[in-house]
C-alpha cells in the first residue's frame, strides 16, 4: 500500500516538475527580427496590459472578450497561423509573427500595433511563441521565394481570371470575388466554426499585407486554419501574379489594372465555367509597356 | 459635511481633529488592505470603446483615463482601430457608445487664510478646515465612429449639484484624401495637449487640475488663456502612421468655450507639434514636443439695460512651451514647461477703453512641473507631482517680485481592482497642497490651500 502511494507520489513529482520545467523552458524562449531580440519573459506584462483580454491568460484565444468578437482570436496553443512567408503545415518566422503584430489583422478585432515600440513587439513575438510547444521541437519553415512581379497587361489580366476558373477560387470568393461563392456558406475554420471567404471589393488592403507580393504569398503559403489552402503545387509563379493583377481589378481603389480591365471590358466569370469573350485590347495609352511600379518585394 | 474652523482656543477641533485623522486612517488602511489581500484579476478596459471593440482598457491606457501611445493613436485615428470594422454597421445595432464616470468620495479642504466677517462688520483671516462626504461632477461620454473616417464626441458633463453643461461638443473627419496627415474637426473640444488635463489622474480640489493650464496671475482678468479649459472652435491635425509624428493647428473663438458667441470677433490659436521615439528603456514611447497658444481676447463688456451683450476691447496674450513624456521601465515622467505672458491691459483688469494706470505694463512668467507616475502593473499606479510658477514680470514694479508665484504638489495612488472591458472601478486616494505668494485676503501673504481626498472613482 505504501508502495503504491510512493509510487503515486513520485510519478505526480516527476510531471509537477516536468511541467515547471517545460513552463520554465518556455518561458526562456527569444525571438529574433534583424538585430532585436525579443524575450517573453519581458513580453508577458506587454501580453497582459494589450492582448490578454481576447487571446486569453494561456493564449488559447478564449479572453473575456472572446465570446464577443468575430472572428475568433488565435488560439496561441496551436502554434497555427494564418500569416506566414513559411510554406503550408509549418511554423512561422519570427519576423512573419512580428508583422502581424504590427499590420493586425483585417476585418478582424485585431489592431495594428505600430505605435508599440519595436522591441514591445519583438517580446511578445517571444511571448507568443512561449504557449506552444510546438517552438520547442520545430524550427520555422524556410521562407518561400518571391519572384519579380511582371508587368501588368491585358493578356495577363485575363490569364488571371482563367486561373480564378480552373482553381476554382469563385466557389468560396464568388465569380465576382465579393465573398459569396456557393461554398462560403459551408465554411469552417480549423477549429470547426464558420468563416466568411476574401471579400475583394471590400478594401484595398488583405488580410495579410496590403501589397502585391503579399497577395503572392498568401497563394503559395496557404492561410493555414482558415479554408484557404496553399497552391503552391498547382500555381506556377507566372500563374500566381496574374491571378494577383486580376483580383487587383476587382477592389474598389483606382489601380493600373482596374483601368486595364475598364478598357477590355473585361466581365466577371460565368459559374457554369465558360470564360466570357473579351474583346483583346492592348495597354493603355501612357503605360505602353503596362508596367507598374513596383520595388523588389512587389511593394506598390 | 462638516466645517471645522480652526482656532487655537478651540477644543472642539483638536477633537474634530482626531477623529478626521482617525477615520482617513481608517479608510486608508482600508484601502491598502484592498489591495494587498483582495483578489486582483488581470487588468482590463474604459467602457464605451472597450465594448465596442473587446480590447482590455489597459490597452489604450496606461491607467485610465490616462491614455497610453496605442490610446492616443486610437484617439488620433478618430476613435478607429482603422481594421475596417470602425463604422457602426459592424456593430449590434443596439450598442451605444455610452459611458457615465463619477466619483464619491470623503474629502478635506483647509485654506490657510479667509476672509471671515465678524459680528462687528469687519473681517479676520483664520484658517479654515472642511470635510466630509461628497460627490463629484457626473460626465456622460458618448461617443465614436459615425461611419468610417465620420466620428463624433459628446460630453455633457454636470457639476456635483446636477447642473450640467456641454463640456465637448464635437464632429471630425478623418484620413481626408486617404492620408492620416489631414484630420479636421469642429466644435468644442480640448486642446490638443498631449498631457491631458482632462485625463489627469488626480482628482481633488487642489491637485485635480495643472495649475499652469489655468494660471493668471492675481489681479490679472484674463479668464481666456486658459489652455485647460475646453475651446470652441476648428482644428486640423494630422499624424504618421504609428503616431510617432504628429501637428496640430487649431483656430479657436477667444471666449473660453462658452458659447453664443459671448466675445466679439476675438480669436486665437493653438499650435502644436510633438516627436516619438524609443529611447530604449522600456516601458513606453517616449515623446517630446512645443506648443503654442496665442491670440486676442476681450478686456470688457458691453451691456444692455444692464444686461451683457458682448465683449470688446481685444488685447493680445500668449503661453508658449515644450513637454516631454519619458519612460524608464515602470516609471515615468510627464514634463512641462510654459512661458506666459499677458497684455498690461489684462494684467491691470483695465478695459481697454479706458487709460491704463500709470507703470503698468504686460506680466510674464515661467513656470513647469514634473509628474512621475510609478506604474506597478496596469492595475495599480503611483503618482506624484511638483509645480511650480514663478513670475518674472509684474504688473507693476512696485509690486513684490515673487508676487502671484506657486508652489503646488501632489501625491497619490490609483487601485483598480477587477477592470474588465465593460466598466471601470479604482479606488482613489489623494494629498495635494498648494501654496500662493500674495493671495491670502487681508494679509496679502503666502495662501496655503491643501485636499485631502479619499474615493471610489467607477465608470461603465
Amino acid at each position: 500500500m505504501l508502495g503504491t502511494v510512493a509510487v503515486l507520489l513520485l510519478g505526480i513529482t516527476c510531471w509537477a516538475q516536468q511541467t515547471e520545467y517545460s513552463e520554465q523552458q518556455r518561458l526562456n524562449m527569444e525571438s529574433h527580427v534583424g538585430n532585436m531580440t525579443g524575450h517573453a519573459t519581458i513580453g508577458a506584462p506587454i501580453y497582459k496590459r494589450f492582448c490578454i483580454g481576447c487571446h486569453g491568460v494561456v493564449g488559447d484565444g478564449q479572453g473575456e472578450n472572446a465570446m464577443w468578437i468575430d472572428p475568433k482570436p488565435r488560439n496561441f496553443t496551436i502554434a497555427i497561423f494564418r500569416c506566414r512567408s513559411t510554406p503550408t503545415g509549418t511554423l512561422p518566422t519570427d519576423t512573419d509573427l512580428y508583422d502581424t503584430v504590427g499590420r493586425g489583422m483585417l476585418n478582424s478585432n485585431m489592431p495594428h500595433w505600430l505605435p508599440l515600440t519595436n522591441q514591445d513587439r519583438v517580446d511578445l513575438v517571444a511571448y507568443v511563441k512561449h504557449f506552444s510547444p510546438r517552438w520547442l521541437t520545430e524550427k520555422p519553415g524556410t521562407p518561400i521565394v518571391i519572384p519579380p512581379e511582371p508587368p501588368v497587361t491585358a493578356d495577363r489580366i485575363k490569364e488571371g481570371r482563367a486561373v480564378f476558373q480552373k482553381m476554382e477560387c469563385w466557389k468560396c470568393h464568388g465569380v465576382t470575388g465579393r465573398g459569396n461563392g456557393p461554398s462560403a456558406a459551408t465554411l469552417t475554420d480549423d477549429e470547426n466554426r464558420p468563416i466568411l471567404p476574401f471579400n475583394f471589393h471590400d478594401s484595398q488592403r488583405f488580410k495579410c499585407g496590403e501589397t502585391d507580393a503579399a497577395m503572392y504569398k498568401d497563394f503559395m503559403t496557404g492561410l493555414d486554419g482558415s479554408p484557404m489552402p496553399s497552391f503552391a503545387d498547382n500555381l506556377k509563379p507566372d500563374e500566381a501574379w496574374e491571378l494577383v493583377m486580376y483580383l487587383r481589378t476587382l477592389q474598389p481603389e483606382d489601380t493600373v489594372e482596374k483601368q486595364i480591365a475598364k478598357q477590355i471590358g473585361l466581365k466577371p466569370l460565368e459559374p457554369n465555367g465558360q470564360l466570357p469573350e473579351t474583346p483583346a485590347t492592348p495597354a493603355p495609352a501612357g503605360n505602353p509597356a503596362g508596367e507598374k511600379s513596383t520595388n523588389s518585394s512587389g511593394t506598390k | 459635511m462638516q466645517i471645522g474652523l480652526k482656532t487655537p482656543s478651540d477644543g472642539t477641533n483638536s477633537f474634530l481633529g482626531s477623529a478626521i485623522a482617525s477615520l482617513a486612517s481608517a479608510l486608508t488602511l482600508l484601502i491598502f488592505l484592498l489591495i494587498f489581500f483582495g483578489n486582483p484579476t488581470p487588468g482590463r478596459a474604459i467602457p464605451a470603446f472597450a465594448r465596442k471593440y473587446g480590447l482590455p482598457c489597459s490597452a489604450c491606457h496606461e491607467a485610465w483615463p490616462m491614455l497610453n501611445v496605442f490610446g492616443q493613436t486610437f484617439k488620433d485615428n478618430g476613435y478607429q482601430l482603422m481594421n475596417d470594422r470602425d463604422s457602426p454597421i459592424w456593430q449590434n445595432p443596439s450598442y451605444w457608445p455610452a459611458t457615465f464616470r463619477m466619483t464619491p468620495n470623503w474629502h478635506r479642504e483647509s485654506t490657510s487664510q479667509v476672509a471671515i466677517d465678524t459680528a462687528n462688520g469687519g473681517q479676520v483671516p483664520e484658517e479654515v478646515t472642511s470635510n466630509g462626504f461628497d460627490l463629484s461632477g457626473l460626465d456622460f461620454h458618448t461617443g465614436g465612429t459615425l461611419y468610417k473616417n465620420y466620428s463624433f464626441y459628446l460630453l455633457p458633463s454636470s457639476d456635483n449639484t446636477g447642473a450640467f453643461h456641454f463640456e465637448t461638443v464635437m464632429a471630425r473627419i478623418d484620413n481626408i484624401g486617404n492620408s492620416p496627415w489631414f484630420n479636421f474637426k469642429l466644435g468644442k473640444f480640448e486642446l490638443d495637449n498631449i498631457i491631458s488635463e482632462k485625463r489627469i489622474l488626480t482628482l481633488s480640489n487642489e491637485g485635480g487640475y495643472y495649475q499652469l493650464y489655468h494660471f493668471i496671475p492675481l489681479g490679472d482678468s484674463n479668464v481666456f488663456g486658459q489652455m485647460g479649459d475646453n475651446q470652441l472652435g476648428a482644428e486640423l491635425m494630422g499624424h504618421s502612421l504609428n503616431d510617432r509624428t504628429r501637428y496640430s493647428v487649431a483656430l479657436l473663438s477667444s471666449n473660453d468655450g462658452n458659447v453664443n458667441l459671448s466675445s466679439k470677433n476675438a480669436y486665437s490659436g493653438f499650435v502644436t507639434a510633438s516627436q516619438a521615439f524609443d529611447a530604449g528603456y522600456q516601458g513606453g514611447v517616449d515623446r517630446v514636443g512645443a506648443y503654442a497658444f496665442f491670440g486676442n481676447a476681450p478686456t470688457y463688456t458691453l451691456t444692455s439695460y444692464g444686461q451683457p451683450v458682448t465683449s470688446v476691447g481685444n488685447k493680445p496674450f500668449n503661453r508658449e512651451g515644450v513637454f516631454a513624456l519619458i519612460y524608464v521601465k515602470k516609471l515615468d515622467f510627464s514634463l512641462f514647461y510654459q512661458h506666459g505672458w499677458d497684455n498690461a491691459y489684462f494684467a491691470t483688469s483695465t478695459p481697454s477703453n479706458v487709460p491704463l494706470p500709470p507703470g503698468a505694463q504686460a506680466t510674464s512668467w515661467n513656470g513647469g512641473f514634473v509628474e512621475t507616475h510609478y506604474v506597478f502593473n496596469p492595475q495599480v499606479i503611483f503618482i506624484q507631482r511638483d509645480e511650480f510658477v514663478r513670475m518674472s514680470q509684474q504688473a507693476f514694479n512696485t509690486t513684490p517680485g515673487n508676487n502671484s508665484n506657486i508652489n503646488a504638489y501632489t501625491f497619490g495612488f490609483r487601485y483598480y481592482p477587477f477592470m474588465f472591458s465593460r466598466a471601470g472601478f479604482a479606488y482613489h486616494a489623494e494629498y495635494a497642497l498648494v501654496q500662493q505668494k500674495g493671495a491670502a485676503p487681508l494679509t496679502f501673504t503666502q495662501l496655503n490651500t491643501s485636499s485631502v481626498f479619499l474615493g471610489f472613482d467607477f465608470a461603465f
